[in-house]
């Protein structure tokens, strides 16, 4: 099917059931080549079950799904070939060093010209100066550095990330989130599974938000669009109770609060509006510094769309 | 194949890193030297006794007997009790390693991106078995040359030295060690598959040296003999089992269960 071939990642009503708990129901989704991918949900919420079917590491309840143009199910071992994984844990040889550790993987992964490969990888990771030494002597974020080289090592088309940042330090995680931001540019698809939702909102072109089942999928800023619409801040020099019964005699504004010196007011298509705003406000002898759009944080978004 | 030697090559970089390992893989062979040759040289002094102690003997093992001295006879009895110990030693070595094997790599949390390698489920049990046995058998067989060379520089009747080489006794050692090894540490990867805690493998795959302890005591005690004809049994048994316990290893290997449940 030509969709299969265009598209990286196709589920349709993938279901995940343990006993009589239900991890991941009816999950129908597409992800496309060289998309940032953000999977969002509460503890529990199938996630990593979703992310361990994906990555043919566990067999779906029913449902279909294609993973770099394989069947899942069927294709297995092709998929493994051409998915790396980071799994919630670092998951290391210990006694090994590093150089050791990403060697043994990169031949698992029937890699060619493994020294170069695994030199490139530690080198882009800043872990070379340390190769020799044991894994076990190093810090949790190195750890998890050598552990997405490893997900790296035989490049593959689709990286499934499970909490990449997760216990690393403002410094590594920043580090971490370029290097995921890099690799949007080498055209991977990424699946990013995480808690942190500033992380999700700065590297995601797409958000999944689950909950066993999908509650909701789409860009940021459409996400923040479907549930809290668009909010545009007059900020004025002087605020007079006036402002307020202007603003509120168009019928396109869905709501107004007056903070302070501040009109914080909802609308739709502010590009279009705006500027009767802003004459009526200049008439009535306002006094208009600047005007901006009131970005509300993922968090809320998340926030909404789990309660909702 | 390749990805069953490069695990090989993974598990004994890993293994063997620590000395405490290395030293315990050969001490077992190595105290079966100290005690074989201990007992072949304070036997060489025992000529009359060694002739009234062949009343006592297994008749089948006095038959075998033919064209050996009293005190050779007796030293020939000496060398295959401990010859049935060296055929017990690949199985005895390994099943800690291999109890350990699977159970270990998900307490330390590598399973998981090891499975998500395109590895194979077969691959990864027979890397893990032959990643265990094969240390084993080599310190066997290296055991087993300095006792030999040790019983001929310690003058012991020539005809006893002739007997090192006897098919049926390199046919123990040789062929049935490595494959009763197989079958300790296909059990034990298979308990290790199995059980949620390293130390649970390893106490249930402790239990499985029992029988060869039974059966070295049986053969002390005369009850049974291990001749031609039982090791011929042996190889063709322990064949058709080696097959069969990997097939069911890699049947009862359940990655969602290892993934899922284990905590």
């Amino acid at each position: 099917m030509s969709e299969v071939q265009s598209e990286t990642i196709i589920t349709r009503n993938l279901t995940k059931q343990f006993d009589a708990v239900t991890a991941v129901k009816d999950l129908s989704l597409t992800i496309h080549r060289g998309e940032i991918f953000g999977l969002l949900g509460p503890n529990g919420a199938g996630k990593t079950t979703t992310i361990r079917m994906l990555g043919a590491l566990i067999a779906p309840t029913s449902g279909e799904a294609w993973v770099a143009g394989f069947p899942l199910g069927m294709q297995d071992q092709e998929i493994r070939k051409n998915v790396g994984i980071l799994t919630e844990a670092p998951g290391m040889y210990a006694q090994l060093s590093a150089e050791r550790n990403l060697a043994f993987f990169a031949e698992m992964y029937g890699v060619d010209e493994i020294p170069e490969r695994v030199e490139r990888y530690l080198r882009l990771l800043g872990l070379w100066e340390r190769r020799f030494e044991p894994v076990g002597t190093f810090s949790k974020g190195m750890r998890q550095k050598l552990a997405i080289a490893r997900a790296l090592l035989h490049e593959p088309q689709i990286l499934f990330l499970d909490e990449p940042t997760s216990g690393l330090d403002p410094q590594a995680s920043r580090l971490v989130r370029q290097f995921i931001a890099d690799l949007r540019g080498e055209g991977r698809t990424i699946v990013l599974c995480t808690h942190n939702l500033d992380e999700a909102d700065r590297l995601c072109d797409r958000i999944a938000v689950l909950q066993g089942s999908l509650l909701a999928l789409d860009t940021p800023t459409a996400l923040r669009r479907k549930f809290f619409g668009r909010t545009v801040v007059f900020h004025l020099a002087e605020m007079q109770s006036q402002f307020l019964q202007v603003v509120e005699q168009f019928d396109f504004v869905q709501s107004v609060e007056a903070v302070d010196a501040k009109l914080v007011i909802a609308l739709d298509d502010p590009e279009a509006r705006n500027p009767h705003i802003v004459r009526a406000l200049v008439s009535s002898g306002a006094e208009i510094q600047f005007v901006g759009e009131l970005r509300q944080r993922l968090e809320d978004v998340y926030l909404q769309v789990v309660k909702s | 194949m390749r990805k069953i030697w490069v695990l090989m090559r993974k598990e004994w970089a890993e293994v063997f890193r620590n000395k405490l390992v290395l030293f315990t893989t050969a001490f077992l062979p190595l105290l079966f030297v100290g005690m074989a040759l201990g007992s072949l040289y304070f036997s060489a002094d025992l000529t009359g006794d060694g002739f009234s102690m062949l009343d006592d003997m297994p008749a089948e093992f006095t038959a075998m007997c033919q064209g050996l001295t009293g005190a050779g006879c007796m030293q020939y009895y000496i060398v295959s009790q401990f010859m049935l110990l060296f055929m017990l030693v690949p199985m005895i070595v390994p099943i800690t390693f291999a109890s350990y094997s699977i159970v270990g790599e998900k307490s330390t949390r590598t399973l998981e991106p090891l499975l998500a390698t395109p590895i194979r489920t077969i691959e990864l049990l027979t890397g893990k078995a032959l990643a265990a046995v094969l240390p084993a058998v080599l310190t066997t067989y290296l055991a087993f040359l300095v006792y030999a060379v040790g019983a001929y520089l310690m003058a012991v009747d020539p005809a006893v030295i002739s007997k090192f080489f006897d098919p049926l006794w390199l046919t123990a050692i040789v062929v049935v060690g490595p494959l009763l090894g197989v079958l300790g540490v296909s059990l034990a990867v298979m308990i290790s598959s199995r059980a949620s805690d390293p130390r649970v493998a390893e106490q249930v795959s402790s239990l499985f040296v029992l029988p060869l302890i039974g059966l070295f005591i049986a053969q002390s005690l005369g009850l049974v003999f291990i001749n031609a004809q039982i090791i011929l049994w042996m190889v063709v048994i322990l064949l058709v089992l080696d097959s069969a316990l990997l097939f069911f290893a890699t049947q009862l290997f359940q990655r969602e269960t290892i993934l899922t449940r284990w905590k």
